[in-house]
């Protein structure tokens, strides 16, 4: 098992015909991900990279049982994008789009209120359970199919997160990216809910930042909820107050948003803190030998 | 309505965060104005403000001085608060005081404790009338990272930090949440108004101020609006006698009246010079390496690194995912602008960047400037062969790392050797 995708997902890319859609929608063939529709008003009808392109999402489900969706909509229609999906019902939405004003996150927050939709992102870099589906940029050969669950704020970060795992034998079951935005549709609670029921997830790596109060929430609800073990690694220690460190999530405008305050948060939660980004794969494969 | 606040309440209170006085904190903003840039907006939208005009010399002070009234407040206009503390705030008795007062401040640098020791330029004051305050009061919008909606706070204790109040007496902070839907209502403004003491007339007053207000923060795509103090004065009028409004920056292409209001000379010349350059996620910091990493999470834990191995970086360089040579060879220029500079890291993961491009922009570099400075590269990901391949085929010397830890430390240790 894995959460959120696997071999069933049907994908729809919203924003196919796109140069950043494009690149990627092809990339996500090749690792092997049913993308089975794309969406671009004005151009439905036509076929794109060999995948059906629709005026629609409503249509593209009607005709292709599409039941995820990647979004490379451009900020200014990105929200807009979302409520569309979501007015059509689509049960995952996995938006990659950087730059979405805040209050129309709001909006789109509020539109999700009461629905079935599952966002991921915005500013993310999507998700991947390996061996059965990459729905969205990230680099497919760095993974390995295993039991090892990955929800982060960053990108880059959770690449290299990856790729020391991998090195050391650890695969992943699912490797989630909750985006850098202060606004993201799925939280860390929200993501370790899943890994925490998914019986084939033994344990997670957690990649948090300075900003907000996530981190805080997440230790929270493992030292409630949470019987696996969770590794974390939360950057941005030498980051100075007040400014925005590239996401926009990440400004330290309180104590809260410190790294400092969240490593304590998580490691009075139980939770096994990597010293530096380069030791969370070590960090992770001694958690694991005590499993 | 009242149900979806209801469940929001009911919400923060199982997670425990509803005392937790830091968690209401500024979304997305960067972009700040000055107060009397704030003030004419808030005029604008009907939120009463004392006279004021601003000036740029000394006797331009002293004439609004003499237009508005003898007894004026001379306030420097810098983006940092603190600025009461700093000696930034001066009230003055006559048009000759204010004059006096105003060459003290124009011209000069303000130290707060939100600035560095070198402070910020004073380039104009705001000439305001003194008002006669009865009471201190504090009102704000933000949104809140939780409930994903925008909160209105208010509190009978103004003119001081609001963190400190929510520390010290949380029972006085008043919030009142708002569905974007319906906009912010009447019996908000009411709970808020009897939060903050007001009765009478005062209630449809301070009413019609939120409403206001909230108008502002949505057209405008505010990331904070905040009135501290919001006074009322010994004859019952309300007046926002500070003005505080920063911007959402993804939401400025759709406000270029806003985008027009920053004042560089505010700023950081590094990352003003950065932004010039097509460099975005550029902030300065107080080492000696400087740093091009592609990805935030990325870019902060790199810098974190190189603490850990014992040295210090000199920014923080988020290239983004745009697949020019051009942001790679200007983040070159940066490195060669900054005197401080001893030792360059290049830490590239790629994954919607790709790595042969980054490889050509660092070859292009090496083409157009004298780097004076040992470049340590780490390449990872897409394309990674073929980046490679670039720069060995270039003959460009540099130092190459292996990983992520071994970039980190060799740097430091170049930074070190290019010191002695």
């Amino acid at each position: 098992m894995s959460i959120l995708v696997d071999d069933s997902t049907r994908l729809l890319v919203q924003g196919i015909t796109g140069s950043e859609g494009s690149f990627h929608t092809q990339r996500c063939i090749e690792y092997g991900t049913k993308v089975v529709a794309g969406v671009t008003p004005g151009k439905g009808g036509s076929k794109h990279l060999g995948v059906p392109v629709f005026n629609t999402i409503e249509k593209a489900m009607a005709e292709t049982g599409a039941n995820a969706s990647l979004m490379f909509v451009p900020p200014a229609f990105a929200a807009d994008g979302i409520l569309e999906a979501i007015d059509a019902g689509m049960p995952l939405i996995v938006c990659i789009t950087e730059g979405i004003p805040v209050l129309d996150m709001v909006k789109v927050h509020r539109y999700l209120k009461g629905k079935s939709t599952r966002l991921i992102g915005p500013n993310c870099p999507g998700v991947m359970s390996p061996g059965k589906c990459k729905a969205g940029i990230m680099v497919g050969e760095i993974h390995v199919p295993g039991n090892v669950g990955v929800v982060s704020r960053s990108g880059t970060l959770t690449y290299e997160v990856v790729s020391q795992l991998t090195s050391l034998g650890i695969g992943q079951s699912t490797c989630v990216g909750i985006g850098g935005d202060a606004l993201p549709g799925s939280t860390f609670v929200d993501i370790l809910k899943l890994f925490q029921a998914d019986e084939d997830t033994k344990a997670v790596v957690l990649i948090g930042e300075i900003g907000g109060t996530m981190e805080q929430e997440a230790a929270e609800f493992i030292s409630h909820n949470m019987t696996k073990p969770v590794v974390a690694f939360v950057a941005g220690s030498t980051a100075p107050p007040g400014k925005r460190m590239g996401h926009a999530g990440a400004i330290i405008t309180g104590s809260a948003g410190k790294a400092s305050e969240k490593i304590k948060a998580l490691s009075r939660a139980g939770v096994a803190i990597a010293p530096t980004p380069a030791e969370i794969g070590f960090t992770t494969n001694k958690v694991l030998e005590r499993v | 309505m009242v149900a979806v606040l209801k469940t929001v309440f009911v919400r923060l209170g199982e997670r425990g965060f509803e005392s937790h006085p830091l968690r209401f904190k500024e979304q997305g903003g960067k972009l700040k104005i000055h107060e009397y840039q704030a003030k004419a907006l808030f005029a604008q939208y009907g939120i009463p403000v004392p006279r004021s005009k601003v000036a740029s010399t000394p006797a331009g002070a002293g004439d609004i001085a003499v237009e508005i009234g003898d007894k004026v407040v001379i306030k420097a206009q810098v983006y940092a608060g603190g600025r009461g503390k700093a000696g930034g705030i001066k009230i003055v008795n006559n048009p000759k005081e204010a004059e006096r007062a105003a060459s003290q401040l124009i011209g000069a640098r303000l130290v707060t404790h939100q600035t560095g020791a070198e402070g910020v330029p004073v380039s104009k004051v705001l000439v305001e009338e003194a008002s006669n305050v009865a009471r201190e009061l504090y009102l704000s919008i933000l949104v809140d990272g939780t409930s994903h909606l925008p909160v209105m706070m208010a509190s009978e204790v103004g003119g001081m930090d609001i963190e400190e109040v929510a520390q010290s007496t949380p029972e006085k902070i008043f919030r009142s949440y708002i569905d974007p839907a319906i906009g912010f209502q009447p019996f908000q403004g009411r709970k808020l108004a009897y939060g903050m003491n007001f009765d009478g007339a005062q209630i449809g007053e301070a009413t019609r101020l939120m409403t206001n207000l909230y108008k502002l923060f949505v057209d405008k795509d505010c990331s904070l609006a905040e009135i501290n103090p919001l006074v009322v004065t010994a004859d019952g009028r309300l007046l926002a006698l500070d003005a505080k409004l920063n911007f959402d920056d993804n939401a400025l292409y759709r406000h270029k009246d806003i985008q027009e209001l920053q004042d560089k000379e505010q700023e950081e010349p590094l990352e003003i010079q950065a932004r010039d350059w097509g460099i975005y996620n550029y902030v300065k910091m107080d080492g000696n390496i400087g740093c091009m990493v592609n990805g935030a999470g990325l870019a902060m834990a790199v810098n974190d690194l190189i603490q850990h191995c014992g040295g210090r970086a000199a920014n923080f360089l988020d290239i983004g995912t745009l697949n020019n040579t051009e942001r790679v060879v200007n983040s070159f220029r940066m490195f060669v602008a900054d005197p401080r500079t001893k030792a360059v890291l290049v830490n590239i993961f790629g994954g919607m960047a790709r790595v042969d491009v980054i490889a050509r922009g660092i070859v292009e570099a090496y083409q157009q400037m004298d780097t004076l400075f040992p470049v340590v590269i780490r390449l990872a990901g897409t394309n990674l062969e073929e980046g490679q391949r670039i720069l060995a085929d270039s003959g460009i010397s540099f130092i190459r790392a292996n990983d992520f830890y071994d970039g980190a430390r060799k740097v430091v240790e170049a930074a070190k050797g290019a010191m002695k």
